[in-house]
């Protein structure tokens, strides 16, 4: 099965050590995720593309037990629905990012994140759609 | 120029298969006008707010058409407190002497949903599921939890004094009181946040008549001056809805700016304010709001709730109407249903949920999607 990015220019793709594409601010240094043309803080338009760290630490988080309204969530849906763990995990010197975390247990605010690629769907061609999410530093799988 | 509230109306705040929004919105009106004692000719300017419904203003069809600036206005979850602001400033500025703010809407069940785009997020935050209002909420009750020592006991505690007051009220959409056991019991959606301490979308309309101070006793022998009414909205580093990222500088949210501002333009404090209605999107919301509107410091609410002072016979009593959580929330309409409840219980109107010794001072708080607050104080 190929497997296809859910965007492109948010994570590096194809890669072996998967990093978010974020932008930083050539004035102030502010970085965002994903990347966007003019700065949040100080409105400059020099913003320059800026590989996000991999780990980082749970900064807040919370469970998906229902599935989300479709559209625009694309996911699965009905029996085939799987609980998630959503979050904001803090990338050090560098952004706060919202995403999928791979486990709705065992989490604690302030553990140590590692940034992975995980399968979220299929798509209409048969593609294997991928995903960023985080798991706790030292998890399996 | 001082404003005044002379008329206040609602319509029942639910689910009503056969009624409109705009016909909730007519009716509203028609009880804020009589409220006031005057008629819709009378009226000489309008605002309306609503998600759903257009033009909210096509409500002239049903009342009369008088060729008044009408305007309408959409504010995210703060529309209806930007209604009343709006309305508030048109007399401030001596524009016009007697007016109307009306607020209606008529939503779906389940949790609201849009196009992410239009918020200026990128279309694979919606595709992955995180364009939704209810897990932001859970995210942030359990930090706060996390950081201030709250439990999980203390949400189901304040969301089964709102389905209380709620039996109180016969305009409330959920009259059935639950017990706490019931609500940790029910259905887990965003970890801490169970089914029945969430409040949901649903339909009503409702009105309020202003006018210039100096001339309310010409409608009312119990005028509510509106003291201030303040709309703002997050600044970078604020923890907000809608955000795939945060920067790592952090700082304090709308809430806090609105609820500062409004306090130090009605030169009251919060410690002089006996009935307060709060953004209970959750149960969790009304805790955090209650620190960061100034009514106590973060982690005394827990306390607070343990000993019931935020009931009705409570030293400070909130949501005394049942909040959002037992009259769920037309967006349109929610703010204003606050200032309906708010002046009743100034008034000593408030009947079976009447606050003991009639308060001098009220306070409404309105906050939302997407990082927007509306802050409003009453007094007699």
């Amino acid at each position: 099965m190929a497997h296809v990015p859910v965007a492109k220019g948010v994570f590096t793709w194809p890669s072996d050590d998967p990093r978010l594409i974020g932008s930083r601010c050539a004035g102030c240094g502010m970085v965002t995720f994903p990347t966007q043309d003019s700065c949040p803080r100080c409105a400059s338009p020099e913003m320059a593309e800026h590989l996000l760290p991999r780990r980082g630490r749970l900064w807040a988080w919370t469970t998906q037990e229902f599935p989300p309204p479709s559209p625009p969530y694309a996911g699965p849906t009905g029996p085939a629905f799987v609980p998630y763990g959503v979050g904001y995990v803090e990338l050090a010197d560098a952004v706060k990012v919202e995403a999928r975390l791979t486990q709705t247990t065992r989490l604690r605010t302030g553990m140590d994140m590692e940034l992975v690629l995980v399968p979220f769907r299929i798509d209409a061609d048969g593609n294997e759609v991928v995903t960023f999410a985080f798991r706790p530093v030292g998890a399996a799988g | 120029m001082d404003v005044a509230i002379v008329g206040v109306g609602l319509h029942p705040f639910g689910r009503f298969a056969d009624r409109t929004g705009i016909d909730m919105g007519a009716i509203a009106i028609r009880r804020a006008l009589a409220d006031a004692g005057v008629e819709w000719r009378d009226i000489q300017f309008a605002f309306a707010g609503s998600y759903e419904i257009d033009n909210p203003d096509a409500v002239v069809a049903l009342l009369g058409l008088t060729g008044i600036p009408f305007t309408n206005v959409y504010n995210g979850c703060a529309t209806a407190a930007s209604v009343l602001a709006l309305a508030a400033d048109t007399i401030r500025l001596g524009e016009h002497d007697l007016g109307l703010a009306v607020g209606m809407d008529k939503h779906l069940p389940g949790a609201f949903s849009s196009d992410p785009r239009l918020y200026a997020c990128p279309a694979w935050y919606g595709e992955l599921g995180h364009f939704l209002t209810p897990k932001f909420f859970g995210m942030k009750i359990n930090r706060y939890m996390h950081d201030h020592g709250i439990s999980a006991l203390t949400l189901a505690r304040v969301a089964a004094k709102n389905y209380r007051n709620g039996a109180r009220n016969p305009n409330a959409f959920r009259r059935k009181p639950l017990s706490e056991e019931e609500i940790l019991a029910s259905r887990m959606l965003n970890h801490p946040l169970t089914q029945y301490m969430f409040c949901s979308p649903d339909e009503g309309a409702a009105a309020v008549v202003l006018c210039r101070a100096d001339r309310a006793h010409h409608y009312t022998d119990t005028p509510i001056y509106l003291r201030a009414s303040v709309v703002r909205t997050r600044r970078l580093g604020a923890f907000e809805v809608h955000s795939p990222w945060l920067p790592i500088e952090e700082t304090s949210g709308p809430t806090v700016d609105a609820s500062r501002a409004a306090f130090e333009k009605a030169g009251i404090g919060p410690e002089d304010v006996g009935v307060v209605q709060l953004q209970d999107t959750d149960a969790g919301a009304e805790v955090i709001h209650l620190a960061e509107n100034g009514f106590c410091a973060d982690g005394e609410q827990e306390d607070l709730v343990a000993r019931g002072e935020l009931e009705i016979g409570g030293r400070l009593p909130v949501n005394t109407d049942g909040g959002l959580i037992a009259n769920g929330e037309p967006i349109g309409a929610s703010g204003l249903r606050q200032v309906h409840e708010v002046v009743l219980q100034l008034r000593g109107q408030a009947g079976d949920r009447q606050v003991p010794g009639t308060p001098k001072v009220g306070y409404t708080q309105l906050y939302g999607a997407p990082g927007v607050a509306g802050v409003s104080i009453l007094s007699v």
